[in-house]
């Protein structure tokens, strides 16, 4: 592939469709600038602030944007939360729709067809491979992206951390915790 | 259209690989077929963009990479689109005295592009036909373009859960038919009424779809 997209590139810029400038600048922006730090941190502010958790559950778009990010693929954010009794799971069935400006872009895992064809029928399997047994009594709420809503899980706060303050908790939040396939 | 995209349900496509948080790209090409795809003028209509990987022949689709999808999707719609003939797409070089453009996002552009908070909403006449709490049921579709109504979720019924407005309609977006809003509704439907009684019965699934995919249940 890399020889046959370095000539589709070369003779985009000859046509002067694009510029490779703006190439290495959005390679830069999807590898430094959004990811799931950005979602941690999100998830983190709502641990500690209950007013912005509340706001982040009315309007995620605005809350979100309250940290700074914003950006295509997350013009439409809905924050879904975990409770004792409920966990989400997130999936994107006919493609790979995900919530950039806060996770970054997908996993492989997340664009293949394992995921994307079970998550819907076998939520609970899928999360066991992942290495959490859900008991039968806990709902599982799927949400399949198939509009531009993005979904992002609001993930519990785990036992234990009332000690730590904001940073330390976002190192707790993992990227899958914030797509569903674990809990924290 | 009824592609093998349209796979949520199946069964027996494989294992899920974990995959620890890192680089999202595996090899320079990738990031550069995600860059050109994101540069290209053809960006403009995400939708068609979608659209054309749906079209890349099932058995072709099921065999390649992500990334792979994305660089057959996007050369496809240079060519459609006109950006590019299929000779200069074959020999990767400019047709002679063929014109040269001014690329629509220079470098200076791509943060502040990226960043910006697109909408999909749209304004739209006229009243909304479903409240939430409303019953409905999706109609039987099986168009042979795009659409975002999967066949896991046809023929059922459900609960309107959220009102989003008027949004883009893809089905029309995606073939340059235009933006035509619609209302988009999150529908969520018991495990049990798509998988039936074997289906823990706490369980649901909740999809978004517009009003055209729905009627009174």
């Amino acid at each position: 592939m890399t020889l046959r997209v370095k000539a589709l590139e070369s003779l985009l810029v000859e046509k002067g469709l694009v510029d490779p400038a703006a190439l290495d600048a959005i390679v830069d922006h999807y590898e430094h600038k959004v990811g799931p730090r950005n979602g941690a941190r999100v998830v983190a502010r709502a641990w500690v602030d209950p007013a912005y958790r509340a706001r982040l559950l009315d309007d995620a778009t605005a809350a979100i944007a309250e940290l700074g990010y914003t950006g295509g693929q997350g013009a439409h954010m809905v924050v879904v939360e975990n409770t004792p009794e409920r966990h989400n799971l997130v999936v994107c069935t006919l493609c790979s729709c995900y919530p950039w400006p806060v996770l970054g872009l997908p996993p492989v895992w997340y664009k293949s067809a394992a995921y994307r064809s079970r998550s819907v029928i076998d939520p609970r399997g899928v999360i066991a491979e992942f290495g959490t047994d859900l008991p039968a009594d806990i709902e599982v709420r799927v949400w399949d992206s198939t509009a531009e809503i993005r979904y992002l899980v609001l993930p519990e706060r785990p036992d234990g951390t009332e000690g730590l303050d904001e940073a330390a908790l976002a190192e707790l939040v993992t990227r899958d915790s914030m797509i569903g396939t674990t809990r924290l | 259209m009824n592609g093998v995209h349209d796979m949520g349900g199946m069964q027996g496509l494989g294992r899920i690989i974990p995959e620890p948080e890192g680089s999202p790209f595996h090899g320079e090409w990738e990031a550069r077929v995600h860059a050109m795809s994101v540069a290209s003028p053809t960006r403009a209509n995400i939708d068609a963009g979608r659209h054309q990987r749906e079209l890349i022949p099932g058995a072709e689709y099921l065999a390649m990479t992500y990334y792979e999808k994305w660089f057959r999707g996007l050369s496809e719609l240079l060519v459609l689109k006109g950006f590019l003939t299929p000779e200069e797409l074959a020999s990767g070089k400019a047709a002679p005295g063929s014109e040269k453009r001014t690329p629509h996002l220079m470098a200076a552009m791509v943060e502040p592009s990226l960043m910006r908070q697109g909408s999909y909403l749209r304004e739209t006449a006229g009243a909304p036909m479903f409240a939430i709490g409303d019953q409905v049921k999706t109609r039987n579709l099986n168009p042979d373009g795009h659409t975002r109504l999967p066949r896991y979720a046809r023929g059922r019924v459900g609960v309107i859960e959220a009102a989003h407005g008027a949004h883009v309609f893809p089905d029309s977006h995606a073939h340059g038919l235009g933006e035509n809003p619609r209302r988009l509704y999150t529908v969520r439907f018991t495990a049990r009424e798509l998988w039936g009684g074997a289906a823990n019965p706490r369980d649901s699934v909740s999809l978004d779809l517009w009003e055209p995919y729905l009627e009174r249940a």
